[in-house]
């Protein structure tokens, strides 16, 4: 394979972060996204081919898990390595435009991999994560084997490929490109069941929310093509360098505006990918797709995107006054105000949905919180460390939501679509359940954030480094608090659908379940539920229905995903991550720089604490005490002596409350804020436009079109046939024009 | 060239003393005036063609007229081409009145006011 290096391009001589020959060789790079792709393509010619077996599945299992081998292989070469160097990996000249000579009148955009430790950390999982989701799909769409089961993983496989387009791009055009193909896989997904009307919807609202956000970072690519003259990223990491300096003396006042401008609508861009206010409607919306999709792209890896744009392009958000802060309070304020929607609902995916959100925004705040004034009082291990709080989690958090989202499905699944927690309880106790209520227990445990979880680990790392930085206190105190109530809502669920008395009531989606959105499949042991359902709807028996649990291959991805969830912890001990992030190419113009020769301006940012003591040290406690706290408030309402499924000592005090958890279940009303403020005046202003337009636009062109019907109209009574008459209107013209000759010849 | 045209006028030998130009030009009117009113009045197909006929023959006396007064050629050139065209459009319309008459054995020309506009 070592052959094979001669053929990479090396780029960027005079770059830093220099390119240097990746040893795995291209190929390893190159299999990482072209095997996805391939899988797409044979997935989409099984469609084509009518193919009604679960070949589609095992095609896309085999092909993701060869592209997670290849991603190992690229991964130890990177690190074997060393770091703070990107290896591109050239597979072939896609843009490259010239209008002139002069300094940005020349685009380069390649159809290359930028590949360093950043990019490998996000792979990893991201084919790792694909790899067994794909293997639980394969069971848990097998109701749908045929066209709907084809075309279900050639999305899947083009997700997967697009989204290793979008992190492992080595130019902001094929991010772009990456960016906008997770987008429509996405859409494409949400929108599987293209039956019911909700789906299409829901996938309707991603897309055009999405939309809002991806103008913001097509604007942002622009910007800095006008700025920099370039796209490339080892081109626009050094050109970006000089203002890291004077970002880090808190110069900003000399750094253009222009530049400054780029991290701010690149943030737009993150913010709708990645759920945040104000655009993150629609994420809880997207759970009408299949669950697997909620799991990889909804809640693993493509919300994700925009968490890696920011660590990507750290150093130009680390260059711009206001875009650090703009997005740590953006995602402290989702984080807050997802975690109390989330605990007022009633549905667990959406309950899921709203964590995700919650958590995505501890990502960005944990990226946000990290300003080169606070960096340069550090110093470059604690620097490091500091930027890896954000990724860390992400990497987490891969894991223990999709283990989440995907024994939510298993549940959804054997009860035939049932989400809602006041109709299941006891659900650990069933047979044959057992391994979905431990793996969730191992899910929420990392969720609530439990001593000595991989979740607790990185969750208390975005937190310790909010509380060092006085700054940010205000953002700490916030998370902290989202800490507490997302402890709270994940153990609601659990207690709630995995404890307590033994009760189920099927879900109401017999006909109509999102296994069986198309009426014609969804044949085998549903038909008998379905007979019996009237009557079990009625009545609320369950007799007649029997729950089937999960089967081989859904017990064996939540098993390796709980133990994956459990092990991850193990990488807080050995610094895996804040060492990937350290030698991540963009990490090190602003890492390098801390510590030495703290300015005195920067020196008067104090190092922050919480309650008088330094934050790295007491957070484990602290935020261990709040998780506890979470948890006990949860068992206390909701298993303690809880007797039903459908109610708990927590409506006992709802009249306390007052209209606030009916607020709360509402969502805050966003979406009819939403539906006030835009949809409304949109329709008003489209119905508007309707009427210009029929009006005033159709107007003129009947009029054109009425003038000659007018006129023939008119002439008509002259061509009345009578010979005469014509002699006569002859004579009378020729008369008239003797008598006009007559006059002027006057 | 008003002199000119004067004295040569002058030195042409006039066949009829005291008619002038204007003689003809007021027996053309008069033929085209005749011509005219058959035209409108009569309904007989041929007739009617017999009157177009009459106020082409008027305006060639016109032109004929002029053409002595200026003492070119211009106008008489013209006029044999007209009688030339109209002994061909004669003989046409005579043929079209001809099958008009055996399609509705009529020459009235209001027997074929069809069109109803």
């Amino acid at each position: 394979m070592n052959g094979m290096i001669g053929s990479m391009l090396m780029l960027g001589d005079a770059a830093p972060a220099a390119a240097v020959a990746l040893p795995a060789g291209p190929v390893a790079a190159l299999a990482v996204v072209g095997l996805p792709l391939l899988a797409c393509i044979l997935t989409g010619l099984c469609a084509a081919f009518k193919v009604k077996s679960k070949l589609p599945a095992w095609i896309t299992v085999v092909s993701l898990a060869a592209a997670f081998v290849a991603m190992v292989m690229v991964y130890q070469s990177v690190v074997g390595q060393g770091g703070g160097k990107a290896h591109i990996v050239h597979a072939f000249e896609w843009f490259n435009l010239s209008w002139g000579e002069g300094n940005g009148q020349r685009l380069i955009a390649n159809f290359s991999f930028y590949i360093d430790s950043l990019t490998c950390l996000w792979m990893l999982f991201v084919t790792g994560l694909a790899t067994l989701i794909a293997l639980y799909a394969s069971e848990y769409m097998s109701h749908d084997v045929g066209p709907g089961y084809c075309r279900f993983f050639a999305a899947f496989n083009l997700f997967v490929f697009s989204m290793a387009c979008l992190v492992m791009a080595d130019n902001l055009l094929l991010l772009y490109l990456g960016w906008e193909g997770v987008g429509l896989c996405s859409y494409l997904l949400i929108g599987y069941f293209y039956k019911k009307p909700s789906a299409v919807a829901a996938a309707k609202k991603a897309f055009i929310m999405n939309r809002i956000g991806d103008l913001g970072l097509a604007l942002g690519i622009m910007l800095t093509f006008v700025q920099f003259g370039s796209v490339e990223f080892s081109v626009l990491f050094d050109k970006v360098r000089p203002f890291i300096e004077l970002a880090r003396e808190g110069r900003f006042a000399e750094i253009p505006m222009s530049v400054q401008a780029i991290a701010l609508l690149l943030m737009v861009g993150c913010f709708g990918k990645s759920a945040q206010l104000p655009l993150y409607v629609w994420l809880p919306d997207a759970m009408e797709g299949p669950t697997p999709v909620s799991a990889l792209i909804h809640a693993a890896t493509m919300v994700t995107a925009g968490i890696y744009l920011v660590a990507r392009f750290f150093p130009f958000f680390a260059v711009s006054e206001y875009a650090l802060p703009t997005v740590a309070w953006v995602g402290t304020l989702t984080a807050v105000l997802a975690a109390t929607i989330g605990m007022a609902q009633f549905d667990i995916k959406r309950i899921m949905a709203y964590s995700t959100v919650s958590q995505l925004g501890y990502m960005f705040a944990g990226l946000g919180v990290v300003s080169m004034e606070h960096l340069a009082t550090m110093s470059p291990d604690q620097a490091n460390v500091a930027l890896a709080a954000g990724p860390y989690h992400v990497f987490t958090h891969a894991f223990f939501k999709a283990l989440l989202f995907l024994s939510c499905g298993a549940v959804m699944h054997g009860f035939a679509g049932q989400l809602d927690l006041r109709k299941l309880s006891g659900v650990l106790w069933m047979p044959g359940w057992r391994i979905v209520g431990l793996a969730m227990l191992v899910g929420c445990i990392n969720l609530a954030g439990v001593p000595f979880t991989a979740g607790f680990f990185s969750k208390d790392m975005i937190l310790a480094e909010a509380f060092s930085n006085s700054h940010t206190a205000a953002i700490g105190w916030l998370l902290l608090l989202t800490a507490g109530l997302t402890a709270y809502y994940t153990f609601r669920v659990y207690f709630r659908v995995f404890l307590g008395p033994k009760h189920y009531e099927p879900g109401d989606e017999l006909h109509a379940h999102d296994d069986h959105g198309h009426g014609d499949h969804g044949h085998g042991d549903h038909g008998q539920a379905r007979a019996v359902a009237p009557a079990a709807k009625h009545d609320h028996a369950t007799h007649d229905f029997h729950p089937h649990p999960p089967g081989w291959a859904v017990n064996t991805v939540l098993a390796t995903l709980a133990i994956a969830s459990i092990l991850a912890a193990g990488t807080y001990f050995i610094k895996w991550v804040p060492g990937l992030i350290a030698t991540a190419s963009t990490a090190i113009p602003v890492a390098v720089h801390a510590g030495h020769e703290a300015s005195g301006h920067a020196a008067a940012h104090a190092h922050g604490t919480i309650l008088g003591m330094d934050p790295h040290a007491v957070m484990y406690y602290v935020s261990g005490v709040v998780g506890a706290i979470g948890i006990f408030i949860a068992f206390l309402l909701h298993y303690v002596g809880r007797t039903t499924a459908a109610t708990s000592k927590a409506d006992a005090l709802l009249p306390y409350m007052g209209p606030i958890p009916r607020w709360a279940q509402n969502k805050w009303y966003v979406d009819e804020l939403y539906e006030f403020l835009v949809r409304v005046p949109l329709l008003v202003m489209a119905h508007v436009f309707h009427l210009i337009d029929k009006l005033i636009i159709d107007g003129l062109v009947d009029a054109v079109g009425l003038a000659p019907r007018g006129a023939g109209w008119s002439l008509r009574p002259s061509q009345g046939g009578v010979l005469h008459g014509y002699a006569a209107s002859m004579a009378a013209g020729l008369g008239l024009i003797l008598l006009l000759v007559m006059l002027v010849m006057r | 060239m008003t002199d000119l045209l004067t004295i040569a006028q002058a030195a042409m030998p006039a066949p009829m003393p005291g008619i002038t130009l204007y003689h003809y030009l007021v027996v053309s009117a008069i033929m085209f005036a005749l011509g005219l009113i058959g035209f409108l009045t009569r309904r007989n197909l041929i007739i009617m063609f017999l009157c177009t006929e009459l106020m082409f023959q008027a305006a060639g006396i016109a032109l004929i007229a002029f053409s002595r007064f200026h003492l070119n050629h211009t106008g008489e050139t013209f006029v044999i081409f007209v009688l030339t065209v109209a002994a061909a459009e004669a003989a046409m319309a005579l043929a079209l009145v001809v099958l008009l008459f055996r399609r509705k054995e009529t020459l009235d020309a209001s027997g074929w006011s069809e069109m109803q506009g």
